[in-house]
This record gives C-alpha cells, structure tokens and sequence, in this order.
C-alpha cells in the first residue's frame, strides 16, 4: 500500500517536472517551425505543426528587411565592450573598497548600494537628452558608456575581493615594493577570476538583451542592436511571420548555444550573483 | 646621550612621514580606483534624476525654452484617465505574471528537489532556457502564439475544446492574459532554480524528523519548506515586484504602435509621452509618480512576503 502510494507520487512529480521542461521548451520549437514554413502555412488552419523548407528563403527576406548581421555585431561590440570595461572598473573599485583606507569609504559604499534602488527610467529622459548634447545619438557610445555604471558589479567585487585575497599577502606585496597598481593588476586580478566569469555573463547577457535604452538612442538602421533590428521586423504593414520568426530565431540561436555549452556556470552565475546580494 | 635621543626622535619622525604618505598614497589610490564610477554616475545617473524632478514642474518638448508650469504637469497625469488605465494594467499583468509564477515555481523547485529525480540537470536546463533568451524575442515568439488569428496557436488550442477564438490583442483579458504568459514563461524557471538553490540549503534531517512525526507532503511543505525559504521568497518578491513595474517590451512589441490602452503600461506611458508625444514635462513628472509607487508597492510586497508562513 505505502509502495503503491510512493509510486503514484513519484509518477505525478515525474508527469509534473515533465511538462514543465516541455512548457518550457516548446517556444523554442515553435519559433523553429515557424522560421522554417512559410507564411501561408503559419497562417492556415490548423497551421503548420511541423519544420518546413523553407528555412533559406525565410531568412533572405530577413536579409533584405534589415542588416541582420551588422546589428549581430553592433550587440557583439556593445555587449563585449561593455562587460570588459564593467569588469576593469568594478574590479578596481571593489578593490579599492574591501583593501584600501580612505575617509568616507563606508558612505561611499551605501551610496552606491542605494543607486541600485533607482529605477532606471527615472533619469530617461535626461540622460537622453545629454546624448543628445553630446552628439551621441545613432552611436555605439550611448549605450557603452552609460553601460559602465554598475553599482552590483562594485558590490560584487567587493565582496569577492574581501574573502578572496588575505591582507597578509597585500602587507608582502607593499613590502617586496609592489605598487600599487601592480598589487592589483598581477596579485588581485589572478585570484579573482571566478568573480569575473559570474560578473561577466551577468553584464553580457543583460547587455545582450537591453532593449529600453538602445531604443531610445539608436534610431538608424546602422546603429541598430540585434533586438531594435527584430523588432523593426514587426513595423511591416503586412506582417510574414515566417521572415519575422526567422530573424528571431537565428538571433535567438547563438546565446542559448553558448548557455547550453557553459549551463552549469550560467545558472550558477546569474542565480548565485543574485542571491549573494 | 643627548644627541642619541635626537637620532631616535629624527628616526621616529621619518617612520611617521613614511607611513603618513603610505597611508596618504593608499587614500589617494582609494580614490582614484573609485573615482570612474562616481564621474559616470554623476553624469548619466545622478544629474538625470535630479534634473527629473526639475524637469516635472516644465513644460518642454526638447526644443524650445522650458517653461515653469508647478504642478501642471502632475495634474495632467494624475488627470488623464489613461494614466490610472496604464496604472490598472501594471498592476493586473503583474499579479497575473507574477503570483502564480512563484507558486509555480516553489512547487517545480520541491518537485525538482525530491530525490529520486533523474536528468536533474537536464530539467534544470530546459527550465532556466527562457531566461537566456530576449525578452524582445519572447514577446515575438508568444505575440505569434497569441495571435487573434484562428491559425493562432491558443486558438487552434481552444478550437480543441470547441471554444471560441480569443481576440487576444484587442479585448481586455486577452492582451492582459497573453502579456502575463510571456512574463510567467521568462521568469518560472529562473525563480525554480532559486527556489531550488533554497530547499537545497535545508538539512535534510528536518524532513526526516517531520516523516517519522507523520506530516503529510503538504504539511512538510507548508512547515518546513516555506519558512525556511523565506529570504528567497523575500528576494523573488522584491524582484518580480520591481521588475513589473518596469513592464515595457512586451506590451510595446505586442501592441505594435497602437499603444491600445488594454495593454499599455506605465512605462509604456512614460516613453509615449516623451518620445512619441514629446512632451518631456509630463513624461518626467510620470516617472516621478513611478519611482514613489516602485517604493511603495516594493515595501508593501517584502512585508506581506516577510510574513508567509508565520
């Protein structure tokens, strides 16, 4: 009787875990059949439940809407120059911060703590108009410089840097006659990898997929990150949802490769960033 | 003797001066390394958040003079019936995006967690794939899902049942309910694995003692499980919380231009206002009002989650 009852619950939780996983996979398959049929197959009834043939022709048109592969490499330039300059000045800072004395370090710190409570389309409008100011507008430098602000980065760093690397060893380096600079440069930054890596695909993914900002200050077509170009796909009067799924599904495509080779260290490193906060 | 106490205070002294401009130079350092952030904050964070609140109480449309109108502009908003309709529609999609996407995922995240679960990995992976990708993406994808078309998928679903197709981006629920889906989808597998990170931080023995007590699944799971995850309930909270409020791409990518009101949001609203309408005083004195409920609602929703369970 208890073995019976232990089987059946066993058997719901494997039914319930179960169509979970497929709940949560089939938008991919979905967007895969539709990238791949064409529009009159998507839009009879029933559509099509099936991959179809037309894959190539579905992306040519993609190709001929918007510059598909430019705005692949503006996120590319974007999202990487972002999260190399995020993980230099946040290191720098999270160093200063868990080795250095200097007054108003504490308030400093509980400043920047607090900036993670603004929502960001407080300043929106501001902040675009000193892009405007600038000349920024349809340039990559709007939505990189502004990018380098990172107040959980610092945090982060911090935090890492605090456990990570004994004072002791900080006392030698500044007695063997290290500098300062050197201290960090090739002491902090060896021992502190793993905290790059979480940081890292945290800011990269986030910069990947922004989509708020880039709107507002990347309005040409040459400017356009990879979500402004999907989303241009939409403004055609009639829309081909074979062309549209088609752009989605190949931007789609390169993050969820890198995330299922590296799934353990991304769901390690934006669940457990999140939570150590 | 005399002059070997002068030698002693010249050496005390220089050992001071040395360490003085040691700690001088670890200061100045201090601050230089600190220094690019607070120069970036205060051009791109700290002067646009004080310059909204100055620009609340302008008229302005980015080209012309300001104009010093005091609280007109909050009037209009908190006049303008569209403001409270896309203040309602936050609020629902949020409820219907989050509530029942936490509960969800407490029970995939226990599910996830009993023992016997072979492929752990593999369900752990498929679960956090919607997180990874764009939420510009997800609202594509699910805006096909959703068509009001009768080939649209949940209506070829309800056709099943004999049900009749839902005008899903035109009627009231049916913008909110899609909208919800897309929101729910993205996020029930990044609070699963937290969830999960939490019941796995739970010792076993606890469970073990509530079995031989003889609790029930249900029991154990309203004992134990959700007190003890309390913090990564509290954090979940306060996360789905803010990030409802800051419900934009899906609506917009959803809605296309119309902007119609069953689904616009606050800061749907904010960025018509400013960008569309150019009307920057408004636009500003909108996030004014969005930043206060943020903080309100946020407060509210940790205290109510801080006493689950209790």
């Amino acid at each position: 009787m208890y073995r019976m009852k232990k089987r059946i619950s066993t058997g719901f939780v494997h039914v319930l875990l179960l169509s979970g996983a497929l709940l949560s996979l089939f938008p991919f398959y979905w967007m895969f059949v539709m990238a791949t049929n064409h529009n009159s197959a998507i839009n009879q009834v029933p559509p099509a439940f099936l991959p179809g043939n037309q894959t190539v022709e579905n992306f040519k048109k993609v190709l001929s809407n918007v510059d598909f592969f430019g705005s692949m490499w503006n996120s590319f330039v974007v999202s990487t120059l972002t999260t190399l300059g995020v993980l230099f000045l946040c290191s720098l800072a999270g160093f200063a911060f868990a080795k250095y004395k200097f007054p108003g370090k504490n308030i400093l710190f509980l400043f920047i703590l607090l900036t993670m409570m603004v929502p960001p389309q407080l300043g929106l409008i501001p902040q675009y108009y000193i892009i405007t100011k600038l000349d920024w507008l349809n340039d990559l430098k709007a939505v990189i410089v502004p990018g380098l602000i990172d107040a959980f980065g610092i945090f982060w760093m911090r935090q890492y840097i605090s456990s990570a690397i004994p004072d002791e060893l900080m006392d030698a380096a500044k007695i063997d006659g290290c500098s300062n600079f050197r201290i960090y440069w090739n002491i902090a930054v060896p021992m502190i990898l793993p905290a790059f890596s979480t940081l890292a695909i945290i800011k990269f993914m986030y910069m990947w997929n922004d989509f708020l900002w880039p709107l507002v200050v990347l309005r040409e077509e040459s400017v356009y990150t990879i979500q402004i170009a999907i989303r241009s796909l939409m403004d055609n009067y009639v829309r081909d949802y074979g062309m549209i799924l088609s752009g989605t599904f190949w931007a789609t495509l390169p993050l969820v490769f890198i995330f299922l080779f590296f799934n353990k260290l991304f769901i390690d490193s934006l669940t457990q960033g999140a939570l150590k906060s | 003797m005399n002059l070997n106490t002068d030698k002693n205070k010249m050496k005390n002294i220089s050992i001071f001066t040395a360490r003085m401009t040691e700690e001088k130079k670890e200061m100045v350092t201090g601050y230089l390394y600190i220094s690019p952030f607070f120069i970036l904050f205060t051009i791109f964070g700290l002067f646009p958040i004080l310059f909204s609140f100055y620009l609340g109480f302008q008229k302005w449309n980015g080209l012309t003079e300001m104009e010093f109108v005091g609280w007109a502009n909050f009037r209009f908003v908190l006049e303008d019936p569209l403001f409270w309709k896309s203040l309602y529609n936050t609020f629902i999609m949020g409820l219907l995006g989050t509530f029942p996407q936490l509960v969800v995922a407490i029970v995939l995240a226990f599910a996830l967690n009993s023992a016997l679960i072979k492929f752990r990995n593999f369900y752990r992976v498929s679960y956090f794939m919607p997180y990874v990708t764009s939420t510009v993406a997800v609202a594509v994808v699910f805006g096909v899902i959703f068509s009001e078309q009768e080939s649209g998928l949940i209506n070829v679903i309800l056709s099943w049942f004999h049900l009749d197709p839902v005008n899903w981006t035109t009627s009231e629920w049916g913008v909110k309910f899609a909208i919800a889906a897309m929101v729910f989808w993205r996020w029930v597998g990044y609070n699963t694995i937290i969830y999960l990170a939490g019941l796995q931080s739970i010792p076993k023995e606890l469970y073990e003692a509530a079995k031989i007590d003889g609790a029930t699944l249900f029991q154990q799971l309203r004992y134990i499980t959700v007190p003890m995850l309390r913090p990564f309930i509290i954090f979940t909270v306060f996360l789905s919380t803010i990030g409802a409020f800051q419900l934009f791409t899906e609506p917009l990518i959803f809605l296309g231009r119309s902007y119609r009101e069953e689904g616009i949001t606050v800061v749907l609203y904010l960025w018509r206002e400013a960008f569309v309408n150019l009307s920057f005083g408004p636009a500003s004195a909108t996030a004014i009002l969005l930043f206060f409920i943020i903080i309100i609602f946020s407060s509210v929703n940790v205290f109510l989650a801080n006493r689950i369970g209790r």
